[in-house]
């Protein structure tokens, strides 16, 4: 009961933090709106009209990835400025229940990208969404926004000892849409880059929505977002008890 | 004038040491050099996966655009930093030249703007398919050089809504990221709605990197002087209406007490 009360507080705190936060703001409302458009001209100066849906769908997922990326690489580096992050340290609960329902929420938040980014495509370049499996799409979702908040989590934990954790977030943003093709295909990257992508959850979250959404077999990618979320969490316990350890025996947890 | 020149060059290089403190390598190397190359990459494959335009299109559109992440945001952090580090004030009260003051903060922003953009080039040679020749080289400089003068003027007006606004990334965040819709740098402005591509024309960046594209596919700095030129004048604008608002604001701060307001 008591982790749940934790879970739920952190849930509901970390929303309330980040909707008030004109970065996050700009993150998921304005960014993949940019980003939404840029990919639709690029369609039709490439004379691609019928990947508009594929790369509307790609395009909130991407703002998905972005606000998660952000914030969840900021967790750490919030509390550290705010003085709260020795505190949560030395409560009673692990850092596990107290940074996971952060890195969800900030997850959540990017539902709303990929809802406006879908609407946007629909009003201003008359995007046909029409769904292929609409039940499985409305399970999609859900299990794309956990696969990428345990993801979140992951980044979250390893960014305790890294001081310039926000530096690296603003790093990721490319690379890691990059090779999960979040936005487009993967198959016009070299193949070296694929293995990269089967690691991390963005590459399935996006394959079970658009193939929930535009037709195939979710399932493969459904199992994928279930299983790298659980090695997720498996990870995160690892690191936060080793990087714990590290920053008390260094003395450098309040360290900005 | 050796006032003004001692506050333009030993002041500027002060407040950038001063502000930017925190910019060590751990920090400088994934945000100003891993971001760009990342977002070039992105980009480039975007359009081959949409079969739109060529590697040297979105390596020269992306290689000169990234010279805003200094232009842009380094301007806001110099002018909204002097708030968060308590020196706005201080600054303000004294009666140095305010052009060079704030001329002389723009400067390393600047020089920081060059780095990134030919590290651009540099990567988009590398690993993309573009491949000026060796002659385009000297006029495709002046190019950028100019495009990162008028991307940094240009930073000056958002950084001049620092002395307003609390947060200056308020408009820092959109006016970057809106630059890569619309000066051209990943969709050809004539696929751009008509009402877009009009204000791009009033936008740095546009004309130079319409010139950074004519010079790598081999034309000459002559055949391209006007658009260079129309870059030149858009970024002189720019400073002039920096220069105003970072007045306008300064007069409006002082009758409103709001300087230091945090």
């Amino acid at each position: 009961m008591t982790i749940l009360r934790i879970l739920w507080a952190g849930f509901t705190m970390n929303i309330r933090q980040v909707v008030r936060s004109s970065l996050f703001v700009f993150t998921s409302v304005i960014e993949p709106l940019i980003m939404a458009s840029i990919a639709f001209y690029t369609a039709k100066a490439g004379g691609r009209p019928e990947a508009l849906f594929y790369l509307a769908i790609g395009a909130g997922i991407m703002g998905m990835w972005s606000t998660t990326l952000f914030a969840s690489g900021g967790v750490v580096s919030w509390q550290r400025w705010q003085g709260t992050l020795e505190l949560l340290v030395a409560s009673p609960p692990s850092m596990l229940p107290i940074i996971a329902p952060q890195t969800l929420s900030n997850a959540c938040v990017g539902l709303y990208s990929m809802t406006a980014t879908l609407v946007f495509g629909r009003v201003l370049f008359h995007i046909p969404l029409h769904l292929a499996h609409p039940i499985a799409f409305a399970f999609a979702v859900p299990v794309a926004i956990i696969a990428m908040g345990l993801l979140g989590l992951v980044i979250g934990a390893s960014f305790v000892l890294y001081r310039e954790a926000n530096a690296l977030s603003n790093m990721l943003e490319f690379p890691i849409a990059l090779v999960t093709g979040i936005l487009f295909s993967t198959s016009v990257l070299p193949g070296w880059t694929k293995p990269i992508g089967w690691i991390l959850a963005p590459t399935w979250a996006v394959r079970v929505v658009r193939e929930s959404a535009l037709g195939g077999d979710p399932l493969l990618p459904f199992a994928m977002c279930l299983a790298l979320g659980a090695a997720y969490v498996v990870l995160a316990m690892w690191l936060l008890q080793v990087v714990e350890r590290a920053a008390r025996q260094k003395a450098t947890l309040s360290l900005a | 004038m050796r006032n003004w020149l001692r506050v333009f060059f030993v002041g500027g290089v002060i407040a950038y040491r001063g502000l930017f403190n925190w910019l060590r390598p751990a920090h400088y190397f994934p945000t100003m050099l891993g971001g760009p190359l990342f977002q070039i990459l992105f980009f480039a494959y975007l359009g081959r996966f949409a079969g739109a335009q060529s590697d040297s299109f979105y390596v020269v559109g992306n290689a000169v655009q990234i010279s805003a992440m200094a232009g842009v945001f380094g301007m806001s952090i110099t002018i909204g930093g002097e708030r968060w580090t308590q020196t706005l004030g201080p600054l303000l009260a004294t009666p140095a030249n305010r052009l060079a003051i704030f001329l002389g903060r723009a400067v390393p922003n600047f020089v920081q703007g060059l780095l990134v953009s030919t590290f651009g080039f540099f990567v988009g040679r590398l690993l993309l398919d573009f491949h000026p020749g060796l002659g385009a080289v000297p006029a495709l400089a002046l190019v950028v050089l100019t495009t990162t003068a008028a991307c940094t003027a240009f930073g000056m007006v958002v950084g001049a809504f620092g002395l307003r606004l609390r947060d200056s990334f308020l408009v820092a965040n959109p006016a970057y990221f809106l630059m890569l819709l619309f000066c051209g740098v990943n969709v050809p402005l004539h696929v751009l709605p008509g009402w877009m591509s009009a204000i791009s024309r009033v936008l740095p960046l546009t004309h130079g990197i319409e010139a950074g594209r004519d010079i790598a596919g081999g034309a000459s700095l002559s055949s391209v002087s006007g658009l260079v030129g129309t870059e030149a004048l858009i970024g002189l604008c720019y400073a002039v209406a920096a220069y105003l608002l970072l007045r306008f604001f300064e007069e409006e701060s002082r009758r409103r007490a709001t300087l230091d307001r945090m």
